[in-house]
């Protein structure tokens, strides 16, 4: 499979603070690929590092095969990518008309299908000042303006930040439609009903680390959580098999995320006399909360 | 003609809308021959991933519930409904015969049979996860 972007140990460092850390991050053509983490975790750091916005202090990355830590890459990593920044910010004096038409100047593969289509569905008020927009309209023009653009690869901080739902539902209808016609999207999101609505691969970092990185499909096939009653003593050590990824012991009840190899634990469990054993699936949003 | 998935819950969108499919055509919902949603059309009636749709049809195909024609898109396999089933019910039967046979001689009775086996086709779901 083609890869569209690729970092290798990627770090930044603000003084004593590590932001980001040895990141190692992949992102497949055609993907939807989400990139998940807490307020602060380091998401819009490395969003800016990808785009050239700010220096790594190690590692380096690769966006369409051109170097993000070069600057004459850069330059044409962010006329080849759309982007759609966390603060959404724009021309504030400029009307809604005349940032489009500002706009469309600057990209040769502007879909003028695209951008009438989006200006129906998401009913922007043409003639209005940005800076009369509220924020929820803010967000919905700054995404017709990267939408339109005709890139082939998409990366959005915060994408439906501030949006009613109806809203939302349509920049996910969008976002699938870019993906249909074979363009790549990397979006960055604490919303976690959005990710797995939408995204294929999820990205998770904790504290500028790297936390998880996997198939959204594997995640929901494979992860489960894992309870069982064991009445003789019983340490963290006696589960310490492939694929557990986190054990909690409260008295006699062990308590267990496995990522895979469900059954070599729960043969575990049973040898060690477990008078009952539970399995259960688990969603995105625990595997979220117990990762970070 | 499809529902939303729920992507909240544990089991996979691909299996969802796979269950989703199969159950229309089992119950004739979707006659033979219907040709369905094309995979961009049906992603963005559900607003999931075009992959997610690929691979649904494709695991659907490869069971032979429907089938890609190039070019043309995905049609509802023609007799597939009553082929599965017949199979599936006529080994799944002579199964249970012999190990309701087993458990009665062993002294179960048979709402003791019964709970057993909701139990563990419950159990199953939960570990498996997937067909």
């Amino acid at each position: 499979m083609d890869t569209i972007l690729e970092t290798e140990k990627l770090s930044k460092r603000f003084g004593d603070f590590e932001a980001v850390s040895g990141l190692n991050l992949r992102v497949r053509k055609g993907s939807i690929c989400a990139f998940l983490g807490q307020n602060g975790a380091g998401k819009t750091t490395t969003l800016r590092l990808l785009l050239g916005m700010m220096r790594p202090s190690q590692g380096s990355g690769h966006i369409l095969g051109l170097r993000i830590d070069d600057e004459a890459a850069s330059v044409r990593i962010r006329q080849r990518v759309a982007f759609v920044a966390e603060d959404k910010r724009l021309y504030d004096y400029m009307t809604v008309h005349q940032i489009l038409g500002f706009t469309k100047s600057f990209f040769p593969g502007w879909r003028a299908d695209r951008e009438s289509d989006l200006l129906r569905r998401l009913d922007l008020p043409l003639g209005c000042k940005i800076r009369k927009l509220s924020k929820g309209m803010r967000t919905k023009l700054a995404l017709l303006l990267a939408f339109a653009r005709g890139s082939e690869f998409f990366i959005l901080d915060e994408p439906t930040e501030g949006l009613d739902p109806v809203a939302m539902e349509m920049v996910l209808q969008i976002v699938v439609a870019l993906a249909s016609e074979g363009a790549t999207v990397f979006f960055s999101s604490h919303q976690i009903a959005e990710v797995e609505q939408i995204a294929d691969h999820i990205l998770m970092i904790h504290k500028g680390k790297l936390v998880l990185d996997s198939p959204l499909d594997r995640i929901k096939d494979e992860y489960r959580q894992v309870q069982a009653v064991i009445h003789c003593p019983v340490q963290n050590c006696d589960f310490e098999l492939d694929g557990v990824e986190r054990i909690c012991v409260d008295g006699s009840t062990v308590s267990m995320i496995v990522s895979h190899n469900v059954d070599a634990v729960m043969d575990r469990a049973y040898k060690m006399n477990a008078v009952s054993v539970e399995v259960a699936p688990l969603t995105l949003k625990e595997i979220f909360l117990e990762t970070v | 003609m499809f529902r939303k998935p729920n992507p909240a819950s544990g089991i996979p969108i691909y299996l969802q809308i796979e269950e989703q499919i199969r159950h229309a055509i089992e119950t004739g919902a979707l006659a033979a021959g219907t040709q369905l949603p094309s995979i961009r059309s049906l992603a963005e009636t559900l607003v999931i991933n075009p992959h997610t749709v690929a691979r649904v049809y494709r695991d659907l195909e490869s069971e032979g519930a429907i089938e890609i024609r190039h070019g043309l898109g995905a049609f509802v396999a023609e007799a597939w409904r009553e082929r599965v089933r017949t199979d599936r019910m006529r080994s799944a039967q002579k199964l249970v015969r012999t190990v309701v046979r087993q458990l009665k001689a062993i002294g179960l009775e048979e709402d003791e049979i019964r709970r057993l086996v909701e139990a563990e086709t419950a159990a199953h779901e939960l570990v498996a996860g997937r067909r």
